[in-house]
């Protein structure tokens, strides 16, 4: 018998502080897993956000320096422009990249700068307590759309993802899940690819990624992962939104 | 070396430069513009160097951050509203251990206020816009040459201590032109080593930069960690200038560009016979109480002259405490006082007292 | 096809049950025992069967979509 399937050499021995089901542990798993498999563990610097994925620190055994509350862009670019050999990712959820740190994003995005970020949506604010986020969409209940986010007063869901493809400076942007085995493959590809065009220096790379947060969707983790399909999906569709990469290649 | 004609924010741009700055993030406010300007214009041509305009002050001071964290000489400058947006940034950068300079020249407050000189920040500079238990180090330039100076010497302590230091200039100093022989440029490869700095993994453990401590204990030990290095900066750093200071019977306390106009009217009260002398503080945190206590022994009149409604005034009546009495003229808004008028109100208070 | 078999580390699972719903055998199954959290950690139900009688492939969906990367995968 062959071991096919463990933990990445890149990530520590902690175990996640995550809730069962949370999308955040397996996309924690598979940056580990393409870190591994393209031998960037010495070359690679993470930026994680304040939320609840600021703890990355714990779990992934490279370099990481922790940005303020929506910030993340700023300090990956500080990072970038002195050491523009690294690969330099942020690690950011939908209200730090979407609500206080908009600017940051698109004007990283804007600049061409040459990092990626894995931006998480799963709709909430997980952290504190599941408030309403720039992604919550219309209809769903949170902390702070106790009647369901309606357009009239809370305003309308952001497609970040869409807005960032328009800015010139961004070079390859796909939205993604982790809510199945099929999207959860597709999502390691697209993050081993946003880094590869980022050694190739293309600019700017995103990968969105769906992500169940079943405590404050207040679901249990099976109907979470449906709910991404039958609803998130028809608000955030998957795909790629822009790739001026050409390249058609996997990760390995 | 010989003295050069120059403008005081092209001063800071340049001293940084010859400091081994090469990572300045900014952004466009008034009075300070020439700052970035500046460094848009010489980092590109200095080895490693680069210049971001950032979307904004919050931006640009989380910009430093990140370049500090991986080890660079970092700086990054604005005028009051801009230092008031990188407030949250320079909290971070006390907690994170992270050296960097912030040049602040100050305008005319609060609010949107205006583009004249002021010294209205010094609260904000010496106790800290931000949150949280942190010090930083602070400057109060009064001339071309102390931009060049304290901005190079910026650099060396903020790496020295790991904290961020603070040039609280102001409209006047940044436009100004005086001559100024500038500091001597430290090549790259003789910058401290940063052990601590995050540059990928290779060779050794992997490390992480944060502020967040979740554990209460931990939280506070980091506070009194931080709190030993003020203390130490306390004792080692203090730095003021005293003038006419020895038979003085009255004694003008004042800092910066005041303390400028402050030595004009001294200078033209002595040669009436007023015995009047100068304390100025060139650290305004940490503050030299010592210094005016010790003044205070022999001096008991005591004059506090700020282009504000009064801030660095509560730190003499703290040097003092209690001992000497304090008189406060001062103009907000971005007014300069003028010699003429510190030495009437200086000779009236002389006399009425039967000082002289 | 291959034989294959998984191990799962009951300290570390927090009976998600996301495992549950991707087996294509449907091998893996809720179980009452409490971990030291307080999750009842689901089982493998033929970790005590031969090689030849096991009908799972080794095929690691479970594991892919296993947030605590508590199921490691074993092929013949």
């Amino acid at each position: 018998m062959k071991k096919v399937f463990g933990r990445p050499k890149s990530l520590k021995a902690t175990p996640f502080h995550y809730c069962p089901g949370c999308g955040h542990s397996i996309i924690h798993r598979l940056i580990g897993e393409v870190i591994d498999e393209m031998n960037l563990q010495e070359k690679i610097i993470g930026v994680p956000p304040a939320g609840c994925a600021v703890l990355a620190y714990n779990y992934f055994d490279i370099d990481m320096g922790e940005a303020s509350h929506g910030r993340a862009a700023a300090v990956a670019t500080g990072f970038k422009r002195v050491l523009p050999d690294r690969i330099v990712f942020t690690y950011q959820g939908d209200g730090d990249m979407a609500a206080i740190g908009t600017a940051e994003s698109i004007h990283a995005a804007a600049r061409g700068e040459n990092i990626t970020t894995i931006f998480v949506n799963n709709g909430v604010y997980g952290m504190t307590g599941g408030q309403m986020a720039p992604t919550t969409i219309l209809g769903q209940n949170t902390t702070t759309s106790p009647r369901g986010r309606k357009e009239k007063t809370e305003g309308f869901p952001i497609n970040l993802s869409e807005m960032l493809a328009i800015a010139r400076g961004s070079s390859y942007i796909e939205r993604t899940a982790v809510n199945t085995p099929a999207n959860i493959l597709k999502t390691k590809k697209a993050i081993a690819k946003a880094f590869r065009l980022q050694m190739q220096g293309y600019g700017f790379t995103l990968v969105e990624i769906l992500s169940a947060c079943p405590t404050n969707w207040k679901m249990d983790p099976v109907k979470s992962s449906k709910w991404i399909d039958e609803v998130m999906t028809s608000h955030f569709p998957l795909g790629v939104l822009k790739d001026n990469s050409g390249d058609k290649k996997d990760a390995h | 070396m010989p003295k050069v004609l120059m403008r005081g924010n092209h001063v800071v741009g340049e001293a940084a430069i010859r400091a081994g700055c090469r990572y300045y993030f900014g952004y466009p406010i008034t009075p300070q513009n020439e700052i970035p300007e500046y460094m848009s214009e010489k980092l590109p041509e200095a080895e490693g160097g680069v210049f971001i305009q950032a979307e904004s002050e919050i931006a640009s001071v989380h910009m430093v951050i990140g370049a500090s964290m991986a080890g660079g000489r970092v700086m990054t400058s604005s005028s009051g509203p801009g230092i008031s947006l990188k407030q949250e940034g320079i909290s971070f950068l006390c907690a994170l251990e992270l050296p960097a300079v912030i040049v602040n020249m100050s305008r005319g407050g609060p609010g949107l206020g205006n583009i004249a000189p002021s010294q209205s920040d010094y609260f904000q500079a010496t106790r800290g816009g931000g949150h949280g238990d942190y010090r930083t180090i602070v400057f109060g330039p009064n001339s071309c040459q102390e931009l060049a100076d304290l901005t190079y010497e910026g650099f060396n302590l903020a790496d020295k201590y790991r904290t961020p230091v603070l040039v609280l200039g102001d409209g006047m100093l940044g436009q100004m032109m005086e001559p100024v022989e500038l500091p001597q440029e430290i090549p790259l490869k003789k910058l401290p080593a940063k052990d601590w700095a995050l540059t990928g993994a290779k060779g050794r453990a992997s490390r992480f930069i944060r502020s967040l401590i979740l554990d209460p204990i931990k939280e506070e030990e980091h506070n009194w960690k931080l709190m030993r290095k003020y203390e130490k900066i306390t004792r080692e750093e203090v730095r003021w200038e005293t003038y006419f200071a020895d038979d003085a019977k009255m004694m003008v306390i004042a800092f910066g560009i005041a303390a400028r106009i402050a030595k004009g009217a001294i200078k033209r009260l002595r040669e009436e016979g007023v015995k009047v002398g100068l304390l100025r503080p060139i650290t305004l945190w940490p503050f030299p109480f010592k210094a005016i206590k010790e003044i205070s022994k022999k001096v008991k009149h005591f004059f506090v002259f700020e282009m504000n409604m009064g801030q660095m005034l509560e730190d003499v009546k703290l040097g003092l405490e209690g001992n000497g009495e304090v008189h406060f003229y001062g103009r907000p808004g971005g007014v300069i006082l003028t010699p003429l008028e510190i030495a009437r109100v200086i000779s009236s208070q002389y006399y009425q007292k039967r000082l002289g | 096809m291959p034989a294959g078999m998984i191990e799962i580390d009951s300290e570390l699972c927090k009976d998600c049950k996301l495992c549950i719903s991707v087996c294509p055998h449907h091998l893996i199954e809720p179980f009452n025992q409490l971990n030291q959290k307080g999750y009842a950690p689901v089982i493998f139900t033929e970790s005590e069967h031969k090689k030849e009688d096991r009908k799972c492939t080794g095929c690691a969906l479970c594991a892919m979509m296993c947030p605590e990367i508590a199921i490691e995968v074993h092929r013949a």
